[in-house]
């Protein structure tokens, strides 16, 4: 007798405790929801659009996840993100396989981006041309003292290759020449900042976002990456950060007002703040 | 349930109550031997369903890499294939043509294990004898839980430790170029295996048992004798088994070896350098698995070192069992 009642009682318990999440769940779900993946670069572009958006309306269910360019095109195609955001336009491969899922991808442009070339803050060296960095890459060039610094060994950083800030280095500075086995990778930006900021030799390339005063940006074909030299595309290594949606959004639906909040005035001065070049100028 | 007793159990009766009725109907018994086969049945399924997950795991894994040796369709491209995983160094996947030459990685494993099992085997092993033979019985319910507490620290902890101060500190201190290098993995990875070979050890020098310690000293000897020539030796199919599950956690380990370890596909040059930056097999998967393309050849290379780096840790495994199983016959435990 004994047992049937405790049993009742464990049963019972365990059907209220599914019915709080189910009913969490439920109250989740309601409202308007869009999910945005890829790109580290962009990510923080995203999150604070997302942010700014559920301001103005508590309702809605904005989530961002930052995995990479690569991980934002496939999820797109996939159909398990509304929004991708990539530091890098789509490859061919992407975009044979959005036709074959029945759509056409579209990019939006939402800011500029400048990679830097970025060293320790210690070092004396303050401009390289592509030309050095990708000697510098690919191990021809060993040592500091080549280039007018100290007799220090240089440690080339790079990106994983699903990254689009790596996708950028190779096109524009590595021109698709291997780097030498010896370069060390990291997975995302702030990883790269931490090992330049407390590495003396290393050599690395951020976005512009992540240079601050614990590292040291490099003059690259004489240009000082800064605004107006990447708005302008002055400076060799800048690119623009995309938003890609499935085909057109349609007019005035959440994802259209997410993907066109760059042409405002806060959405311009939230791609300022987040230390990124805006497009137009308001 | 029917209390029927029969006539001739009489005498029975009065000294015992018996729940069943003492002859079945053919009904009854029937009912109750398909009840058991069930019964069986079902926690036949239950337990065999963590063997299924492991079969399927296996599956899924050959499944995906086989195809990486099958690509080139003739015997020749396969033995190719297999020669540039074995032979090759260059671990260029995301070139134009791709090169997916393994051995750097084999060998950035092997380094960084090497060195945590040659600084975590020494400590764990002094660990557990202190803690079995040496300390007093209250260290040791103390010394044995904080130990075990180093194995529950996230390896995402270790990993931001290893980069944000050890590596600094061996770029100053050690005059070293980069601080993210084997030795700074494979300090962190021997750190993370210690409380294991402490565990274990520790078991396998308590199951030796006293009558083994009693009779070596009524013999005569002396504490360290006993210990290096009776209790350690008596313990030895226990501690190879802790260094073994020991280099499996090592080997196994992640997060660690992507922040610490570098990750240049190299093999270091001089190869007794550990200084140098090396990357690991698991570092590899994680780090390049999220762009890969599903199908593609780059995709189906991670699967092969998933391959490689599974069947290595199963035949350890196997091993470790089959030196459980000794430990525990020839310290009297069942």
């Amino acid at each position: 007798m004994k047992a049937a009642r405790t049993s009742i009682r464990v049963t019972g318990l365990l059907a209220v405790v599914a019915a709080c999440l189910t009913a969490g769940a439920v109250f989740a779900a309601a409202g308007e929801t869009l999910t945005v993946q890829g790109s580290t670069t962009v990510g923080p572009i995203a999150d604070a659009f997302a942010e700014a958006f559920m301001r103005k309306n508590p309702n809605l269910a904005i989530t961002v996840t930052k995995t990479g360019s690569g991980d934002g095109a496939k999820a797109l195609v996939d159909g398990q993100c509304d929004v991708a955001a990539m530091s890098r336009f789509m490859k061919e491969k992407e975009f044979k396989a959005a036709a074959e899922k029945g759509f056409l991808p579209v990019a939006h442009v939402v800011a500029m981006d400048g990679v830097c070339a970025v060293v320790h803050p210690s070092n004396p060296v303050s401009e390289l041309s592509t030309e050095q960095i990708q000697q510098m890459y690919m191990g021809k060039i060993t040592n500091w003292k080549e280039l007018g610094g100290v007799d220090q060994k240089i440690v080339p950083i790079s990106r994983d290759t699903s990254s689009g800030t790596y996708e950028v280095m190779n096109e524009r500075v590595m021109d698709g020449k291997k780097m030498a086995p010896g370069v060390e990778y990291v997975t995302s930006n702030p990883d790269k900042h931490k090992r330049v900021s407390t590495t003396p030799g290393a050599i690395g390339y951020v976005g512009l976002g992540f240079v601050d005063e614990k590292v040291k940006a490099l003059k690259v074909n004489g240009v000082m990456p800064n605004r107006q030299t990447i708005a302008s595309g002055r400076y060799p290594i800048a690119r623009p950060l995309y938003l890609w949606t499935r085909n057109y959004p349609e007019l005035g639906s959440l994802i259209y007002r997410f993907v066109t909040f760059h042409l405002s005035e806060e959405g311009q001065e939230i791609i300022e703040a987040k230390g990124f070049v805006p497009i137009t100028n308001y | 349930m029917a209390r029927t007793t029969p006539a001739d159990t009489q005498g029975r009766n009065a000294a015992a109550s018996f729940d069943r009725p003492l002859r079945l109907t053919a009904r009854q018994d029937l009912v109750g031997y398909a009840g058991s086969l069930a019964g069986r049945a079902l926690l036949f399924l239950v337990a065999a369903s963590s063997v299924l997950a492991v079969l399927l795991i296996f599956t899924f894994i050959i499944k995906e890499a086989i195809p990486f040796f099958l690509e080139g369709g003739t015997l020749s491209a396969t033995l190719g294939r297999l020669a540039e995983v074995f032979g090759s160094t260059q671990w260029y996947p995301e070139q134009d043509p791709p090169e997916f030459g393994m051995l750097s990685l084999l060998a950035g494993s092997f380094y960084v294990t090497f060195g945590a099992v040659v600084v975590a085997v020494p400590l764990g092993l002094l660990t557990a004898v202190c803690l079995s033979d040496i300390f007093p019985f209250s260290v040791r319910q103390v010394a044995k839980p904080v130990v075990e507490l180093l194995a529950a620290i996230p390896s995402v902890a270790y990993g931001f430790f290893a980069v944000m101060i050890v590596a600094p500190w061996m770029q100053k201190h050690l005059g070293l170029a980069s601080g993210t290098n084997a030795l700074n993995a494979s300090i962190i990875l021997a750190v993370m295996a210690v409380p294991t070979i402490v565990s274990v050890s520790e078991d396998a020098l308590t199951a030796t048992g006293r009558s083994l310690r009693e009779g070596s000293y009524a013999l005569g000897a002396t504490r360290s004798e006993t210990l290096v020539r009776v209790v350690i030796p008596a313990a030895h199919n226990g501690i190879i088994a802790a260094v073994i599950l020991g280099m499996m956690r090592a080997i196994g380990e992640t997060m660690v070896v992507w922040m610490a370890a570098g990750n240049a596909a190299q093999i270091p040059s001089p190869w007794w350098d550990l200084a140098q930056s090396v990357r690991t097999m698991t570092a590899t998967i994680a780090g390049e698995m999220g762009e890969t393309v599903h199908g593609s050849p780059h995709y189906r290379a991670l699967f092969t070192i998933g391959l490689i780096l599974l069947v290595f840790m199963f035949v350890l495994n196997m091993v470790t069992e089959w030196l459980l199983g000794r430990m525990r016959h020839v310290g009297g435990r069942t």
